[in-house]
């Protein structure tokens, strides 16, 4: 059976990852190919990096960064932000990426998910969605998850899919850096409707945040996290022995 | 010296790049004098069968694969490049392969209820069908390896050396002689695809 998996999540900016807490106060933490390496060698089943830059600069240090991680890493690479074009979509899978996530490029221009996936192929785009509970529904964030767009999460999920997106990361601003487990509800809410991959973000601060998502949403695919890889409070072995002696098929 | 086919579909950086990992000298190239003197092929390719197809054909480099496989050079089809090694494909209409594996390309959809989401994509476990394929001697059953595909390799009884479990023994890896490939991607399976790109260089 296929494997559920852990994808440790690396932000960077101006080569460095950074990590921040609901998205605020952004602390530097280490190096993204030593930091990639050791997540590999560890047993992460995919790596995603964020490109948080804005600059021009930023950029180029980034797809730098980025074909020097492929080079020396072989497992599968995602690759977000500042994602806006094909042409984006070009620039990094030319550096090893094998996915690439869209968020505010996608929002700004829905027809981007059709284009990329009919040259790319479905596999290849992730729609990555920000949301947060705003009476009584779940609406889409834009930009780094600053701006409610006043989109219904779910509606959004649903037209993404059937525009060609290949999987759903979804991110709960609500649960995000709060270390209190996954927002299971949210979760629930998304899987309901998924017909690809759906990978949970936002919330884990244990081990036991793992088990209690794949046990309660049998339909995740996979858990993802940052700051817990990055400081060591989650050893990625550790989090993987649990989950199999948990019943939970992954790759040991 | 390894030559990797390039025939303008899909990006070749990993697969380049895992060569140089292992220590095996490897070139990206579309040119048939440096093909036919590698010392073996790989064949990769993501994408739509029809139009890899189209391009193989079109290019010429089908025929001197065929021509290849026939004067007994080790052959390694990836991903794509493993389900055009086949003989057909039913992956929006009907499609020629190279017919180098006997068998079809069909949609994993035919086989699975749709609580099995497609793509078939992530880490999954290979189990290993009849005699052990040279082309695993470093790694064990049970060992997981990366796949992402929405169609996979139908009637190829003779030639399937490893299947992995998607609801239905879905087609991993096969091999005819000097002719093999694989469904899932080595280049992206971590340390157990570097093996099994190993062993085909020492096919």
């Amino acid at each position: 059976m296929i494997t559920k998996r852990i994808i440790p999540c690396l932000d960077v900016k101006d080569g460095r990852v950074v990590k921040g807490v609901n998205f605020l106060g952004l602390a530097d933490v280490s190096s993204p190919t030593k930091l990639a390496k050791f997540y590999s060698d560890n047993g992460a089943d995919e790596l995603v990096f964020y490109d948080i830059t804005a600059s021009a600069e930023g950029r180029a240090l980034f797809t730098d960064i980025l074909c020097e991680v492929a080079s020396t890493i072989f497992i599968p690479l995602t690759v977000g932000g500042g994602i806006n074009s094909v042409d984006d979509f070009d620039r990094v899978l030319k550096c090893g990426a094998d996915k690439v996530s869209v968020n505010s490029g996608a929002i700004r221009n829905p027809d981007l998910i059709n284009a990329a996936a009919q040259k790319y192929g479905d596999q290849c785009v992730v729609l990555s969605v920000d949301a947060k509970r705003v009476d009584g529904s779940y609406h889409v964030f834009a930009k780094g998850g600053r701006e409610d767009t006043g989109m219904d999460a779910i509606e959004w999920i649903k037209r993404g899919q059937s525009m060609g997106a290949g999987e759903i990361v979804l991110n709960s601003i609500d649960t995000d850096g709060v270390k209190n487990g996954f927002d299971l509800e949210m979760l629930g809410a998304v899987c309901e409707i998924a017909t690809v991959p759906v990978i949970a973000s936002g919330g884990a601060g244990n081990i036991d945040h793992f088990t209690e998502l794949f046990k309660a949403l049998p339909k995740v695919d996979a858990g993802l996290a940052a700051s817990i890889f990055h400081f060591g409070e989650v050893d990625i072995k550790d989090l993987k022995k649990e989950l199999h002696s948990q019943g939970i098929i992954v790759r040991l | 010296m390894t030559a990797i086919v390039d025939y303008g579909v899909g990006n070749l950086f990993s697969l380049k790049s895992s060569f140089s990992y292992i220590g095996e000298e490897a070139v990206v190239t579309n040119d048939p004098e440096r093909i036919r003197n590698a010392d073996r092929v790989i064949l990769p390719g993501v994408g739509a069968f029809g139009d890899a197809a189209k391009k193989l054909f079109d290019s010429g480099l089908a025929q001197l694969l065929i021509d290849l496989a026939k004067e007994g050079k080790p052959i390694l089809g990836i991903c794509l490049g493993m389900q055009l090694l086949f003989e057909k494909s039913f992956e929006y209409g009907e499609h020629k392969g190279l017919g180098l594996i006997k068998g079809n390309i069909m949609p994993i959809s035919d086989r699975v209820s749709s609580e099995y989401k497609i793509p078939h994509i992530g880490w999954n476990a290979l189990k290993f069908t009849g005699k052990k394929s040279p082309l695993f001697k470093y790694i064990n059953e049970g060992d997981c390896v990366y796949f992402v595909h929405s169609y996979y390799g139908a009637d190829c009884d003779e030639s399937l050396i490893a299947a992995a479990e998607y609801g239905f023994d879905v087609t991993a890896a096969v091999s005819s002689g000097n002719v093999c490939g694989t469904q899932f991607h080595p280049e992206k399976s971590g340390e157990v695809g570097m093996k099994i790109l190993k062993a085909f260089c020492e096919m």
